[in-house]
């Protein structure tokens, strides 16, 4: 297993998991999602080849109410 | 017609979509606003989420305008940017680095760094500013598509604080000035279309109305009223009234001559 901070909070994902299955952990689509790996930029055409590593700081963001 | 970028907008007025209770009431407003644009903050999934933000702005048929709300620092923001490029296919952004919690006031320096970085990576950048004209007009020879002083702090509705300075940015910038921050009401808005800006970004005067599609209507009004008045002309101010009927012709009521109703002339006042 693998041990990473998705979303701020530790989450164990399966020993070679990508930047795709933790999304999917999060029980997000993927449409309308961005990831940050370690606070750089994931493109979507990468994150089913990007492995997310031991201790990693994955963040899933998407649109919300905001501004003024 | 409002003029960023090359693309042209029929509305002034884009809709910053924070603090209304529920996405219906947003959408309602939205509507009723005629804004064509709407800001959208990006933050982390929350599976528990209902309903999609995207999804009802389009419907109700305006496009989205990132921002970067919540941004202490250049390389976040920057960071942000390029996350909502990601999530939401365009690569317009409104630009926001805030320098404290406590008046949510720009951090110029932070600012200018991240417009001078996001521009060179592609970006339409719409940055929230100060009222300083000096940052507005770095940001301008930055490559930013538009600048956007804040009139008075986010959220306070104190209206514009700093006339002056507004119209100095104005008066100095070729991009369009978009009046971003601290409209409280209505007349707000139709003093700084007014004064000269090019439109306004406004949602905590809507949002948190009573009534919000009402106030949303309210702003749609002021802020064609006030571009409409600015171009008609306004009258210069005067010190002392001005009689709007004829002193031609008046009926003799009173026996004896007429008399000038004048006040004791003390040291009459210079009219400003």
């Amino acid at each position: 297993m693998t041990t990473v901070t998705l979303n701020g909070e530790p989450r164990e994902l399966s020993t070679g998991a990508t930047v795709e299955s933790a999304v999917r952990e999060l029980g997000a689509d993927g449409r309308g999602v961005a990831v940050a790996l370690d606070g750089e930029v994931v493109p979507r055409a990468e994150w089913a080849t990007t492995e997310v590593r031991e201790g990693q700081r994955v963040e899933v963001l998407r649109a919300v109410q905001g501004g003024r | 017609m409002l003029e960023i970028a090359g693309r042209g907008f029929e509305s002034r007025l884009i809709l910053g979509t924070g603090g209304f209770r529920n996405l219906g009431v947003m959408a309602e407003a939205a509507r009723e606003s005629g804004a064509e644009l709407a800001t959208v903050a990006m933050r982390r999934v929350d599976p528990s989420a209902r309903g999609s933000i995207v999804e009802v702005l389009e419907e109700a048929g305006l496009e989205i305008l990132p921002n970067t709300a919540g941004c202490f620092t250049a390389r976040e923001a920057v960071t942000t940017a390029k996350l909502a490029r990601e999530a939401l296919s365009t690569d317009w952004v409104k630009l926001e680095v805030i320098g404290d919690d406590r008046t949510l006031l720009p951090d110029p320096a932070e600012l200018l760094e991240a417009a001078e970085t996001l521009v060179a990576d592609g970006f339409t950048v719409l940055p929230y500013t100060s009222d300083d004209p000096i940052l507005a007009r770095r940001l301008e020879d930055a490559g930013c598509a538009a600048v956007m002083p804040l009139g008075s702090p986010i959220g306070s509705g104190m209206g514009i604080n700093n006339l002056y300075n507004l119209r100095l940015i104005i008066e100095a910038a070729a991009v369009p000035v978009i009046l971003d921050a601290g409209i409280g009401t209505a007349s707000d808005a139709a003093l700084a279309m007014e004064a000269g800006c090019d439109g306004i970004l406004l949602a905590s005067a809507i949002s948190r109305a009573a009534d919000p599609p009402a106030m949303a209507r309210a702003m749609r009004k002021a802020v064609e009223a006030g571009l409409e008045a600015r171009s008609a002309g306004r009258i210069p101010r005067r010190h002392y009234a001005r009689a709007s009927s004829p002193e031609e012709g008046l009926a003799e009521l009173e026996e004896g001559e007429r008399e000038d109703h004048l006040p004791d002339a003390g040291a009459a006042p210079t009219p400003r």
